[in-house]
C-alpha cells in the first residue's frame, strides 16, 4: 500500500447533544489542531450531527492488542455477579 | 449579491473531487452549498421585488450574460489552490463586513438573509485566513504561489466597493450598506492578515471594473453555457 501522503491523522469524537457522551465519528487528515477541528467540522457535521467536537492525534491513542483479547476480556465472561442485575433501578435514573 | 453567491458557488464546486485532500474537498464544496443557499434566498427575493413573477430558477437559468451583476473576481477560473484560497480570502472578508452591516438593513428580508449568511461567511473567512497564513508562512513554494495569487487578484478587488447612484439611494433609506466604510475595514483586515502571513501587500494600481454594468470577463459566458445548458436544451425540465 502506498504511504499516506496527506498529513497526519486525527481521531474525531462528537457529542450529539449537550451532556451526551462523545462518540468516535471517524478520522481526518490535518496539519495542526485548528485544521483538524475544521476538517472534522466539514467532514462530520454537515447534516447537523453534532454540537461539540474533540479531535485527538491518532498517535496519542493507545489501543489494546487483539492478541491479548483472551487475557483482557475473557475472564469477565463468567462473572455474572458483576452486573448490577439484582437491583431494582430507581425510577428517574434512566440514563444509567 | 445573489449573483456573487451563485457564480462563486459554481467555481468552488468545480473543486469537487479535485482538492488537495479529501477534507478540503468537502470544505470547499460545503462552502459552495452555503453559497447556493444564499443565491437562492437572494434571487427569490429579487424576483419578488421585481414583481414580474420570476422565480430564483428563472433568474439563475434564463438570464443572459449581460444581465448578471456578479463581481468579476467571482467568475475568474480557479487557478491553483493558492489562487482559489486568495480569492476566497478577499471575497469572504468583503462578505463578512458587508453582511455584518446588512443585518441592520431597514429591509427586514435582507436583514434576515444577512443574519443567516454572516454565520456561514465567518467560517469561510476563518478557513481562508488559516490557509493564507499556512501557505504564506509555509515553504518557499507555497509562499510564492500565494503571493502570486494575491498579486494577480488584487486588481479585481477595487470593484467590490464600487457604488452606483442607485446604491447611494438605497443607502440613504438605510436599506443598502455604506461601501466606503466597508472598504476601509476590508483594507485594514486584509493588510493585517497578509503581513502576518509574511506576504507583501500589492500597490494600489489599476482596478478592473464593469460588472455593475453587466460587462464581464470572457469567463462568465463559459460558466453560463454549462450552468444553463439543461434549462436551455429542455425548457421547463423538472425532476
Amino acid at each position: 500500500m502506498a504511504t499516506d501522503s496527506q498529513l497526519a491523522t486525527w481521531e474525531v469524537f462528537m457529542q450529539s447533544k449537550p451532556g451526551a457522551n462523545y462518540i468516535h465519528a471517524g478520522s481526518v487528515h490535518a496539519a495542526d489542531k485548528q485544521m483538524a477541528l475544521q476538517n472534522a467540522r466539514d467532514t462530520y457535521t454537515r447534516r447537523g450531527e453534532g454540537t461539540s467536537i474533540w479531535v485527538v492525534p491518532t498517535d496519542a491513542i493507545t489501543a489494546s492488542n487483539p492478541d491479548d483479547n483472551d487475557m483482557f476480556f475473557d475472564p469477565a465472561n463468567d462473572k455474572v455477579y458483576r452486573h448490577p442485575t439484582f437491583y431494582v433501578m430507581p425510577e428517574g435514573a434512566k440514563a444509567i | 449579491m445573489g449573483d456573487d453567491a451563485l457564480i462563486q458557488s459554481y467555481r468552488l464546486s468545480e473543486w469537487c473531487s479535485n482538492a488537495p485532500i479529501l477534507e478540503e474537498d468537502l470544505a470547499l464544496t460545503n462552502f459552495a452549498l452555503d453559497m447556493t443557499g444564499r443565491a437562492q434566498a437572494m434571487l427569490s427575493y429579487a424576483g419578488q421585488v421585481e414583481g414580474k413573477g420570476r422565480t430564483d430558477d428563472d433568474l439563475a437559468y434564463k438570464r443572459k450574460e449581460r444581465d448578471f451583476y456578479n463581481h468579476l473576481i467571482m467568475e475568474l477560473p480557479n487557478g491553483d489552490f493558492a489562487y482559489t484560497i486568495a480569492r476566497l480570502f478577499f471575497t469572504s472578508t468583503f462578505e463578512f463586513f458587508f453582511f455584518n452591516q446588512l443585518q441592520n438593513s431597514a429591509d427586514t428580508t435582507l436583514a434576515a438573509i444577512a443574519a443567516k449568511t454572516i454565520k456561514e461567511v465567518r467560517y469561510h473567512n476563518a478557513h481562508a485566513i488559516d490557509w493564507v497564513l499556512r501557505l504564506g508562512d509555509g515553504t518557499e513554494e507555497s509562499h510564492n504561489k500565494i503571493q502570486k495569487a494575491v498579486n494577480e487578484l488584487w486588481m479585481f478587488t477595487g470593484e467590490l466597493f464600487e457604488t452606483e447612484e442607485v446604491d447611494a439611494l438605497l443607502r440613504d433609506q438605510n436599506i443598502a450598506v455604506d461601501m466606503p466604510v466597508i472598504a476601509d475595514k476590508w483594507k485594514e483586515h486584509v493588510a493585517q492578515v497578509l503581513s502576518e502571513a509574511t506576504l507583501t501587500i500589492p500597490e494600489s494600481g489599476y482596478m478592473q471594473s464593469g460588472s455593475n454594468k453587466g460587462i464581464h470577463t470572457e469567463h462568465l459566458g463559459h460558466i453560463l453555457t454549462e450552468m444553463q445548458y439543461l434549462q436551455r436544451a429542455y425548457p421547463e425540465a423538472t425532476w
